[in-house]
């Protein structure tokens, strides 16, 4: 019984032991980059359940092996708990699974406020989703337009944060980025938002991942990561092209959007301009 | 015919039950594999219509769920068993009892109308507005077929509660229950206070759809979260309403197979049963970290959710402390409930990463999430079911199954399940989403696909000769010896197999030192 205890015991410290060990500050300043976070996170929990996963196993395996029944009028001689020993049996596990649940719970929550919390220089762009497509609005009248197959993209400028404030006209659907680790539902009636680090050029799957009907799977398209000079210099031939045209109320409605319906989303802070 | 029709022995009403879940659990099988099927490859495979597609989704999950494992496991297990385990002669209302087995059957008439209907509903078993409001599909098929399955549950329900409250044998304290009875007893308390919500939640669908309300329809002031709150507020404490009983009937396998007591009874009662039941009720909102939801309420439910490993902790140390010392007899029912012991352990580990709202950013809403449930509720409950029919086969049928039949199916199940989904979990991991009827941009999960699609068919040549086992054991089996397994409970030890009306030819008292694991040296007492 008291050998049980002490392993129990060791085995309730060692998270804690983990935890401060694993609570090392990130570089002042920088952008936390809550997509690598996820995957820290995920190598954690893998390792932290396989564990669990392993030790639990063995036991089952090893009840199930060796008390096989071996003349049929053998019974089983399952010790009787005495009320100690029966508060030590809830009581120890108890805290063991507590302890552990506390640790994931932390980490959990710092890489929470690091996945809700939008960076200052964040390049805001205004999502609209739609029974089954997406449309992306960079403001000033400026639209990402689709690609010579009519699938939506998401052109974002290498190394420059993104923010995407989000609103359905139709039905609730879901914005998700598998590589960038990050979804949120869009929905009609309410602004949601979501953000990502985009950092390597190339493309990357953007998809619906709320059942919105027929379409649903065909709501896919690509986030388009380029250079952030060829970005600006996009943005900006294009909302050159856009200004001429008596675009006044287009143009009021765009920024303004965000902004008084803003109460309903979560405070972010705007696009440091 | 007429016997079955009109009867009120809660023997026959849960047979009906079995009978009317097995049936359902067999189309909504056919649908998952359909649905494995029209997975197997990229583009369009055997269907080229999404709406198919997403029939076959909607019906799988809702007749799972409603139709086969809430009746299969207080249906048609507590019916058939918590009066004879409690030494009564029958349930406390037995016509309201009669009542609700027809309901039930009436709800699986109406969802199998689904199939015969011009335009049947699409709406996932979660029917989420606006889409279920706008959808040309008919959501009231849906909707009626929850209200007749609500209203059999909560007649059930209180039916159960008042039983076991009043109608207990001459003696028999609330300790010396079975463990059965027990989980049944915290699913029935869930089942009544969560149901109306349920209810409430698809009558307003009803009349947003039909009768040009806005409880849903933001542009007219209503509001899409609070349906997506009052479905789970029901449909998460459902997934206990599915675990607590399939655990319970596991228990009694694990204990009288193994011929030890449960190990720390009062423990896995009073925490872990009683502890699921109380924190299972706060943690609906797990279900919403990704749906725009506020964000200090998806931390709040983090807590909860996270710390519900507790109470769940203690009844799998229960499953696996039962076995120690034991003097363990490996047949059908035996088999089914140690494989649950790895079940429960994959099934619940992958629930730890889910109940973080960081990692669900990127988990909800794929294949993770599908493998994940689909280990703890759908496979573990459905295959407790399983070993709840072999277990107690000759109690009800008096004739004993083939056991190399069904060890056989045994077998091909538990190998089936894990091909099939433990490649869906992982490319849940990579990304792949859930209810796709295409992958055209994950071209890369076709192979895990294709395995899954393989698993899929062993499934059903397990399955198919498990209902093979039972057809047969009931037709041409050996007469049963009394008491096969050597049980010490009274539905075992005090009844003819199986029971005529009234259940006992005496009606049995217990005394204080009786207890239905009074295996070895144990009473009641030492426990």
């Amino acid at each position: 019984m008291k050998k049980w205890v002490f392993t129990a015991a060791m085995m309730a410290a060692a998270p804690l032991t983990a935890m401060a060990s694993s609570a090392a500050p990130a570089a002042e300043g920088a952008i936390h980059d809550h997509t690598e976070g996820w995957n820290n996170l995920w190598g954690h929990l893998v390792l932290d359940l396989g564990a669990i996963g392993v030790v639990f196993g063995l036991i089952s395996i090893y009840m199930l092996v060796s008390f096989v029944r071996k003349s049929e009028n053998e019974e089983g001689s399952l010790p009787g708990l005495s009320l100690g020993g029966s508060l030590a049996w809830t009581l120890v596990p108890v805290f063991v699974f507590l302890a552990d649940d506390m640790y994931l719970a932390a980490n959990g929550f710092k890489l929470w406020i690091n996945q809700r919390t939008v960076p200052v220089n964040a390049r805001e762009v205004k999502l609209t989703a739609m029974m089954y497509n997406w449309e992306f609005d960079y403001g000033n009248g400026v639209v990402a337009e689709a690609d010579a197959n009519g699938r939506p993209q998401l052109f974002v400028p290498q190394g420059q944060p993104v923010v995407l404030r989000m609103h359905s006209e139709d039905v609730v659907h879901s914005f998700f980025l598998p590589d960038y680790r990050v979804k949120e539902d869009v929905m009609p009636g309410r602004i949601t938002y979501e953000w990502f680090l985009p950092k390597q050029i190339g493309e990357n799957v953007l998809t619906c991942t709320e059942y919105c009907g027929v379409g649903h799977s065909n709501m896919f398209g690509k986030v388009k990561v380029i250079p952030a000079a060829k970005f600006e210099e996009m943005i900006l031939a294009k909302s050159g092209a856009a200004t001429p045209a008596p675009a006044a109320p287009a143009e009021g409605a765009a920024p303004a959007a965000p902004a008084a319906e803003g109460a309903a989303a979560p405070a972010a802070p705007a696009a440091g301009k | 015919m007429k016997d079955w029709i009109f009867s009120t022995d809660h023997k026959r009403i849960g047979i009906l039950y079995l009978v009317g879940s097995i049936a359902a659990f067999a189309v909504a099988g056919i649908m998952a594999l359909l649905i494995r099927l029209e997975q197997s490859g990229l583009g369009p495979t055997i269907t080229s219509d999404a709406t198919n597609y997403n029939v076959w989704l909607y019906f799988h999950g809702a007749a799972m769920i409603l139709a086969f494992l809430i009746p299969g496991l207080t249906g048609f297990l507590a019916n058939y068993l918590i009066p004879i385990m409690i030494g009564a002669h029958d349930v406390a209302f037995p016509r309201i009892n009669s009542f609700s087995v027809w309901l039930f059957w009436f709800a699986i008439v109406l969802a199998l109308l689904t199939f015969v209907i011009p335009d049947p509903p699409d709406v996932m078993w979660t029917g989420y507005p606006p889409y279920s409001v706008q959808t040309a599909g008919n959501t009231s098929f849906y909707v009626f077929t929850v209200h007749l399955m609500g209203f059999s549950s909560i007649l059930g329900a209180v039916n159960f509660l008042c039983t076991v409250i009043y109608m207990r044998a001459p003696g028999l304290g609330w300790n010396q229950l079975n463990i059965f009875v027990w989980t049944v007893l915290g699913a029935f308390v869930l089942q009544l206070i969560f149901i109306p919500v349920l209810a409430a939640a698809v009558t307003l669908v009803l009349f947003d759809k039909y009768f040009g309300t806005a409880f849903f329809a933001p542009a007219q002031g209503g509001d899409v979260l609070l349906y997506q709150n009052l479905f789970w507020f029901y449909s998460h404490p459902a997934v206990y309403v599915i675990l607590l009983p399939a655990i319970g009937t596991i228990l009694e396998i694990l204990s009288t197979m193994s011929r030890n007591p449960i190990f720390n009874y009062k423990t896995c009662v009073y925490g872990g049963v009683w502890g699921t039941v109380v924190l299972g009720s706060d943690v609906w909102a797990h279900h919403l970290y990704v749906s725009g939801l506020v964000d200090w309420l998806r931390i709040g439910m983090m807590m909860t959710t996270i710390i519900i490993s507790i109470p769940v902790g203690l009844l799998v140390l229960t499953m696996v402390g039962t076995l120690y010392k034991g003097s363990i007899q490996y047949n059908t029912p035996m088999l089914y409930a140690a494989s649950e012991l790895f079940l429960i352990l994959a099934g619940g580990l992958t629930g730890i990463p889910l109940s973080m709202t960081s990692m669900t950013l990127h988990l909800s809403e794929t294949y993770f999430v599908m493998a994940h449930f689909h280990y703890i509720m759908g496979i573990m409950a459905t295959f407790a079911v399983f070993a709840g029919v072999y277990f107690w086969f000759p109690l009800m049928t008096g004739r004993m199954y083939n056991e190399t039949l069904g060890k056989l199916g045994f077998l091909l199940n538990f190998i089936g399940v894990n091909v099939t989904f433990a490649p869906l979990m992982w490319i849940g991991v990579e990304g792949m989403p859930r209810r796709y009827f295409d992958y055209a941009m994950f071209p890369q999960f076709e192979g895990a696909m294709k395995i899954a699609t393989v698993g899929a068919l062993i499934i059903a040549l397990g399955m198919a000769i498990t209902i093979i086992t039972w057809i047969h054991g009931a037709i041409a089996g050996e007469k049963a010896p009394h008491n096969p397994w050597g049980s010490k409970s009274l539905e075992w030890t005090h009844t003819v197999y199986p029971p005529g009306a009234g259940n006992f030819p005496t009606p049995p008292t217990v005394s204080a030192d009786w207890s239905p694991y009074n295996y070895g040296k144990h009473t009641a007492h030492t426990i």
